[in-house]
């Protein structure tokens, strides 16, 4: 296990290690970037099948209130989307704003049925303290953060994910994308949400640390699950067009740059209310001096993060945010920002990479469909 | 005569020209290679100094000329097979053949025993 006492681990380590998983340090912990069958098996095994994926690094925490007006309405304080318009068993995506609308992190909140007054948050490993720490500092009196560190967090996704839950006994049918619901496997209770990072469909399951192994073991006993490490989880979520926060997103970009604004819903675009929403507002009436765009590199040489991005006149527009190879696309994409006036869809651009000019076009993401269930 | 450096370079030195790959350690830690950029024909490579650089699915990364000496020929195989690199790394996945010069000095290189010793150590 890890010899530097300042690494965390999760509480699957000892499985990750019987698994033989490669570890390295992610967000303050030792996590698996990979399992032995390698990057691009585990890719398409998810695609195929169904990836189970430890993201127990993941900060998660709820606000808790006296009923879901106050609570929503403290966190649309800190956030653009509706938090007030959330139904019961309903989760969103968002942003925690600074005051001039750049991003501190980005977020998915949710609301269990019957638990009226909580707003369930899951926040970035690598932002969690300072998350927590801004968000406390932002409640009204009459509101409170509980964070879980005694919780742990799986993701299960792909085509087949639906079916091994409904194997052991969590009817998960009827759950939409973005659906989230209590559930229990084999006497452990969980809250199971259907979504995850990777464009599949698939869920994520909220559980007790000490009940964690238990639930990783039982799915893995069907021959339809695989472990998936982080380097496949990165593969899969920039073919989906998916941000990493601290990349793709940051404090310098807004919501509305990084290609965001499907979630900030209409009642927040007109009323405001939110940090930077002079800015947010500005941009969505006049369109940004930039947005996030999707590259497709020509040939077979990636392009990742840092690479600038030129003009076919050489002149450099911007710089490459999120890059590698695609398992699935079968050759190198890659997310960065470019002046507006470059974002169309089809406009040919070179990545600079160690002199040499890669020919890449601008393309709608993402790169691979998405197929959730909506 | 086969040889090794500490960055997991192999070369397999035949009279003057040498074959350079890197090692089955080396690409277990790389993962999938997708994408191995080779220096041109008669490119001067120096001892340390840059001679490749290949792409996994996570990372780029360097790989250093074992010697001195001049490009003869690049493994244009890589190009459509950079997974070679993976499956057959210190045979058909070899990189490049250099000429060396004469009274070239191999004494700083691991014999494949030595090699093998250091890896136990990492």
């Amino acid at each position: 296990m890890s010899a530097d006492p300042t690494v965390l681990e999760t509480p699957l380590a000892v499985s990750h290690a019987a698994l033989g998983a490669r570890m390295v340090p992610f967000a303050g912990y030792l996590m698996p970037v990979q399992y032995p069958t390698g990057i691009i098996a585990e890719h398409q095994w998810v695609r195929e099948h169904a990836g189970l994926f430890d993201v127990s690094h993941m900060g998660q925490g709820a606000l808790v209130g006296p009923d879901h007006a106050t609570t929503a309405k403290a966190l649309e304080r800190l956030v653009p989307a509706d938090a007030l318009g959330l139904e019961p068993g309903r989760q969103r995506y968002t942003q925690l704003l600074n005051d001039e609308g750049g991003i501190l992190d980005d977020l998915m909140f949710s609301r269990e049925v019957g638990a009226d007054g909580r707003i369930l948050l899951v926040v970035n490993a690598a932002c969690k303290a300072a998350d927590w720490a801004h968000i406390a500092a932002h409640l009204p009196a009459n509101v409170t953060l509980e964070t879980y560190d005694d919780r742990a967090l799986v993701a299960l996704q792909g085509p087949a994910a639906e079916d091994v839950l409904a194997a052991l006994g969590a009817d998960v049918a009827t759950m939409r994308f973005m659906d989230v619901a209590a559930h229990t496997i084999a006497g452990v209770p969980m809250l199971i949400s259907r979504s995850g990072y990777t464009g599949e469909d698939g869920f994520e399951i909220s559980v007790a640390a000490c009940d964690v192994v238990r639930l990783w073991d039982l799915l893995l006993q069907d021959e339809r699950v695989k472990p998936i490490g982080l380097g496949a989880r990165d593969s899969l979520r920039l073919e989906g067009g998916l941000c990493l926060y601290g990349h793709d997103i940051d404090t310098t970009t807004s919501p509305i740059e990084g290609g965001l604004a499907w979630s900030i819903q209409k009642r927040r675009r007109k009323e405001g209310g939110f940090p930077g929403a002079a800015r947010i507002q500005r941009e969505l009436a006049e369109g940004p001096s930039r947005m996030r765009v999707g590259l497709l590199v020509a040939g077979r040489q990636p392009a990742r993060e840092g690479a600038d991005i030129a003009t076919k006149d050489g002149a450099i527009v911007g710089r490459v945010t999120s890059g590698g190879f695609g398992p699935t696309t079968e050759g190198p994409v890659a997310m960065g920002y470019v002046p507006l006036t470059l974002a169309q869809p089809g406009t040919d651009l070179d990545l600079l990479v160690r002199g040499k000019a890669l020919p890449a076009r601008v393309v709608a993401l993402p790169f691979v469909p998405a197929r959730f269930r909506r | 005569m086969k040889l090794y450096t500490k960055d997991h370079e192999w070369i397999a030195i035949d009279g003057d020209v040498a074959t350079v790959g890197i090692t089955t350690y080396a690409q277990e830690q790389l993962g999938d290679v997708v994408f191995v950029e080779l220096p041109d024909v008669g490119k001067q490579l120096s001892k340390g100094g840059e001679a490749a650089v290949v792409e996994s699915v996570k990372a780029a990364s360097e790989v250093y000329a074992p010697l001195d000496g001049e490009v003869v020929e690049a493994n244009a195989k890589l190009a459509d097979d950079p997974g070679l690199v993976n499956l057959e790394p210190e045979t058909g996945g070899w990189f490049v053949k250099m000429k060396l010069p004469a009274g070239t000095d191999t004494s700083e290189l691991m014999d494949e025993a030595a090699y093998e010793a250091f890896v136990q150590t990492l």
